[in-house]
């Protein structure tokens, strides 16, 4: 009971420091499940008939010359934006480095949206660093090991989003929640204020308040909205873009 | 007689292995909506067969575990894990644990009671952790899994047992020192 309550009320600096120290014990099975992942992945390419990897491999470069042109047509307009910015006196906004990262575990718990990723310290991961797919957002680094950090969910208590609905502009918040995973991650949205013109199918971005989280990034699409508090504020249901449940890779956002 | 130290060392690996599954198996969890969870059961098993100080050096062990891999507070799920075993070592003598239906509604009572018990804790802090409609499908879910578990484990460490322990020696009923001759004078020697 002593050691629970020593426990319990240790700082939170060195209570991390001790999970940091605990967790470390699961290195092995971490590495082990990581490796395996590898050699199923290799084994399945050696199993691949000729033909099949011919036909991606054409997709492929299809998929490259049309990225070729979208690229060449988002150099102009950012090009067009940093004149813009540079204009009105606005610092030009940096590209994103990204930093690919494989998912390796989930919260051991019902309670927590959180996931761990096989990026660390010594892979120049640090908290506060956006955790997002090609989708949309996923989240934010939380803690960060030497070889592994965990990844606050959209959702989660730890990871708040403030953000916007592209077709109206109208500002809210991403609140905390339960998602049920049968219904494919859902979180709830307020919006600061009545907008009756938010309806399903809008899309939800990251607004850039906040400091954390770039603006543009998408976040979701609104399922359906309902007026609270007599009509003072409207909140909405979100479907996330990103599949939160079945992640296996992710990028890191770097600075 | 006390368990081997066999068991004890399989009681903590399995226990290891069960909090890393309980982080694995993402097809499980979107299926379910709750991890793999089975530590409860192994607590409850532990404390109906071993020692004090296993059994409670393994919900201690077993708590840390599940806080480094988890968001919660570190101790947090130490206390209903430890209270869980010392409960149930203390009134072992009281408790059927050769049937199989017992086994069963002791874990699922385990799972139940260290779920509940941490949830309750994680109210009690800054945190709220995420709760709602399907939490009354999630709590019931993980006692199940753990009322299936527990008879599994009993099962388990009884195969491991015959597997690696010495048997009883057989005793015949016969006596290389007695014999019967049968004949016109029937005689035993």
């Amino acid at each position: 009971m002593v050691l629970l309550l020593a426990l319990l009320n240790l700082p939170a600096s060195v209570a991390e420091r001790l999970k940091l120290v605990v967790s470390g014990s699961f290195l092995p099975l971490f590495g082990l499940r990581s490796a395996t992942h590898s050699f199923l992945d290799r084994a399945s390419y050696q199993l691949l008939p000729r033909s099949v990897l011919i036909e991606e491999l054409v997709k492929a470069r299809l998929e490259i010359s049309d990225l070729q042109a979208t690229l060449l047509q988002s150099q102009e307009a950012l090009g067009e934006n940093a004149r813009l910015r540079a204009a009105l006196g606005n610092p030009p906004k940096g590209p994103w480095n990204r930093r690919f990262a494989r998912v390796i575990g989930r919260d051991s718990t019902t309670w927590w949206r959180t996931l761990r990723i096989d990026l660390g310290s010594r892979d120049g991961i640090q908290p506060n660093q956006v955790v997002m797919t090609a989708a949309g957002l996923v989240g934010r680094v939380s803690q960060v090991g030497l070889t592994h950090s965990d990844v606050a969910l959209v959702g989660d208590a730890e990871c708040g989003v403030s953000v916007v609905v592209r077709e109206t502009r109208d500002q809210g918040i991403i609140k905390a929640g339960q998602a049920s995973s049968s219904e494919g991650g859902y979180v709830e949205l307020s919006l600061l204020q009545n907008s009756p013109d938010v309806m399903a199918g809008q899309t939800i971005l990251t607004s850039g308040l906040g400091g954390v989280f770039p603006s543009g990034i998408p976040v979701g699409v609104i399922q359906d909205s309902r007026a609270m508090e007599g009509g003072l504020f409207t909140s909405a249901r979100v479907r996330l873009s990103a599949a939160l449940n079945r992640l296996e890779e992710v990028w890191v956002l770097q600075p | 007689m006390n368990p081997p130290r066999l068991s004890i060392a399989f009681l903590f690996l399995l226990s290891w292995l069960g909090v890393f599954a309980q982080t694995q198996f993402a097809g499980f969890r979107e299926l379910l909506g709750v991890p793999f969870s089975i530590l409860p059961a192994l607590i409850a098993y532990s404390a109906l067969t071993h020692g004090l100080w296993t059994t409670t050096a393994l919900a201690v062990v077993t708590g840390l575990w599940v806080d480094s891999l988890s968001a919660s507070k570190l101790g947090v799920s130490v206390a209903p894990h430890f209270l869980l075993a010392l409960l149930l070592h203390l009134r072992s003598h009281l408790i059927l644990r050769d049937q199989r239906y017992a086994q069963f509604w002791i874990g699922f009572g385990s799972g139940a009671a260290i779920h509940v018990l941490v949830l309750l804790l994680l109210s009690a802090g800054q945190r709220e952790p995420l709760t709602g409609w399907a939490t009354f499908w999630q709590l019931p879910l993980l006692a199940l899994m753990n009322g299936v578990a527990c008879p599994a484990a009993f099962i388990l460490f009884d195969a491991l047992g015959l597997a690696f322990d010495y048997r009883p020696v057989f005793q015949s009923s016969f006596r290389n020192d007695r014999q019967t001759v049968r004949g016109r004078h029937d005689r035993i020697h």
